[in-house]
């Protein structure tokens, strides 16, 4: 099977989110880069894959330098080789570019089935693997909890608000991991040392001949609105605390 | 040129969801600032009676697209059927639901249009002729501004947050071809939930849990307390990864962010990946015995106190307050 992997790095989610002052994005320095937790319920699903039906993962990301050290690790769990897609050029990326840069290498590599993130957690976007099952002509199946291998197809579970489908595709496909899916493994100190020699493969724009400017822009980055600081709620035990809240939910605030 | 605002209605089993009419009544704002007309795409098999209901809220014309192969939802299908809507018509702007099945076609079809889009509106607003979209990021530790330069300006609204105004319009029906290909996806089956319980995202009130509920038995007295306030059960980080909830349930910024008129957290200490999930709620209550817990810096009222004797009281008192 040939099994692709798509991986982002972002910021650890205890990171603390500082806007620059003039508001043009936000300030890298203290942030602890991670592999998108959602990357790595696809990039687990994507070696369990494999080790039940033989193939190979390759794990395709967009990012600066930095970003090799998640493809890295996603090495260092199991993955086979990377494609690191690193260019200046992207910097300012929308999911729309982001998506044709990987279908530009995802069709240049034989491909059974591509895992994405449901969403990275830096952007919240979501849009990724839809924009990607476009570019590449692919049904997509996003959010998925459950998978099955069955051949020619997969058959997985999705859920939606109130209700859980479960959906068969034909392959090849795209899958977006959602949480429960699996829980990813740990890189060990032998996959550390081994991910070190495998083949990373990097690319610029011009090598994948895409266009790099962004449709959607976001013009300004601003901290969230501030909440009015808040109230403690007195009483002498918590039959009186509660009716106390109780009446200030129902008259201050009219939220009961 | 580009003109118009376009909804995409979203309807289960033939009843149009909530989040349908807050588009309706949003895209109705927006036109009005130029005179423009709102247009609906309704998708599926036998919906053409919902057309009327969308007209209540705003909307002129509506597109109807009927064909068996449309219902279930398939992503495939409804995406091409909404591109040409599209593309055939023209509007500058159009508008999805952030809900999963709005999430799952916008993209298809921005990327069908080669436009941009920006997910999970808070807020829209035309500024110098151009939609200008408000959007969390990083689950609302900070917010972006998008500008999409291209046409149609896509953007999907967050559910819960765009009040549903009633402005009775035509909602005249237009037939469309809703031919499709065979598809490569088939629904093999819609499992439903049976609780009855209104999904986080959507819920007016989320009783929330965490570590502080000691184990998945401490959850009985929240879901007697979601009850009676007519709301849904949710959970932290930690209590999911105990497994004392489902993931279904999980509120924060590796699960559901959310939007409730009222957030009441008990025992949560209130993790950064947390707060980012639930801060946006219009009121926050926080319930926790450890007064100096993060979560009562976002807390508009804040009880400092035993949850296991404080909840149950608030159950009884607010079963008076509703009856």
């Amino acid at each position: 099977m040939n099994i692709i992997a798509c991986v982002k790095q972002v910021p650890d989610t205890e990171a603390q989110i500082k806007v620059k002052a003039d508001g043009s994005g936000i300030e890298e320095g203290q942030i602890k880069w991670v592999m998108n937790p959602y990357d790595e319920f696809g990039v687990e699903e994507a070696l369990k894959l494999k080790e039940k039906n033989g193939g190979d993962v390759t794990i395709v990301s967009v990012g600066p330098a930095r970003a090799m050290e998640t493809i890295r690790t996603a090495l260092a769990m199991g993955a086979d080789k990377g494609v690191h897609i690193c260019d200046p050029a992207f910097d300012n990326a929308d999911a729309y570019v982001i998506a044709n840069a990987l279908a530009a290498v995802i069709k240049t590599l034989p491909h059974d089935i591509i895992f994405c993130g449901q969403r990275a957690i830096d952007d919240d976007a979501g849009q990724v693997g839809a924009m990607l099952a476009e570019a590449l002509g692919l049904p997509q199946l996003t959010l998925v909890t459950k998978l099955e291998f069955a051949g020619a197809s997969v058959k997985v579970i999705r859920p939606i608000e109130g209700a859980q489908l479960s959906i068969e595709t034909a392959l090849p496909c795209i899958v977006t991991a959602q949480k429960g899916l699996n829980e990813p493994r740990y890189a060990s100190l032998p996959g550390i040392m081994k991910a070190k020699k495998k083949p990373v493969d990097v690319k610029n724009a011009a090598a994948l001949g895409i266009p790099t400017d962004a449709k959607a822009k976001v013009a300004k980055t601003i901290p969230p609105p501030a909440r009015p600081p808040g109230k403690i709620v007195c009483g002498d035990d918590p039959a009186q605390k509660a009716a106390e809240l109780g009446r200030l939910l129902r008259e201050e605030a009219k939220a009961i | 040129m580009a003109k118009g605002v376009m909804i995409v209605a979203e309807q289960r089993d033939g009843a149009l969801r909530k989040i349908s009419f807050e588009l309706a009544a949003t895209a109705r704002k927006l036109a009005d600032q130029s005179g423009d007309e709102v247009s609906a795409i309704l998708l599926g098999a036998g919906v053409e009676g919902l057309a009327a209901e969308l007209g209540k809220y705003g909307v002129d014309k509506v597109f109807v697209g009927d064909n068996a192969a449309l219902e279930p939802y398939v992503t495939e299908a409804h995406a091409a059927v909404a591109a040409k809507i599209i593309k055939d018509n023209d509007p500058a702007i159009v508008l999805f639901g952030a809900s999963v099945q709005g999430k799952d076609l916008s993209a298809r079809v921005a990327a069908k249009l080669a436009t941009g889009l920006a997910t999970d509106c808070t807020d829209v607003k035309i500024d110098g002729g151009k939609l200008v979209c408000t959007r969390p990021m990083y689950a609302g530790k900070c917010f972006g501004e998008v500008v999409i330069d291209a046409m149609p300006q896509i953007a999907s609204l967050r559910p819960n947050v765009f009040p549903a105004a009633e402005n009775a319009k035509a909602g005249a029906v237009t037939k469309v071809d809703a031919a499709v290909e065979a598809q490569k996806s088939k629904i093999l089956e819609v499992q439903k939930d049976t609780s009855g319980k209104v999904d986080l995202t959507e819920a007016n009130v989320i009783v929330s849990g965490g570590r502080g509920m000691k184990g998945p038995e401490g959850y009985a007295i929240l879901e007697e307390l979601a009850e009676v306030l007519k709301g849904t059960v949710g959970a932290s980080r930690a209590a999911v990864d105990a497994g004392w909830r489902p993931q279904k349930d999980q509120v924060g910024q590796t699960g559901k962010v959310v939007s409730p008129n009222l957030y009441i957290a008990c025992g949560i200490s209130g993790a950064i990946q947390h707060l980012a999930g639930m801060s946006s709620s219009k009121c926050i209550v926080a319930i926790n015995k450890d007064a100096e817990a993060p979560i009562f810096t976002k807390a508009d009222y804040g009880v400092v106190d035993d949850l296991f004797k404080v909840v149950p009281e608030l159950t009884a008192v607010c079963k008076k307050l509703v009856a």
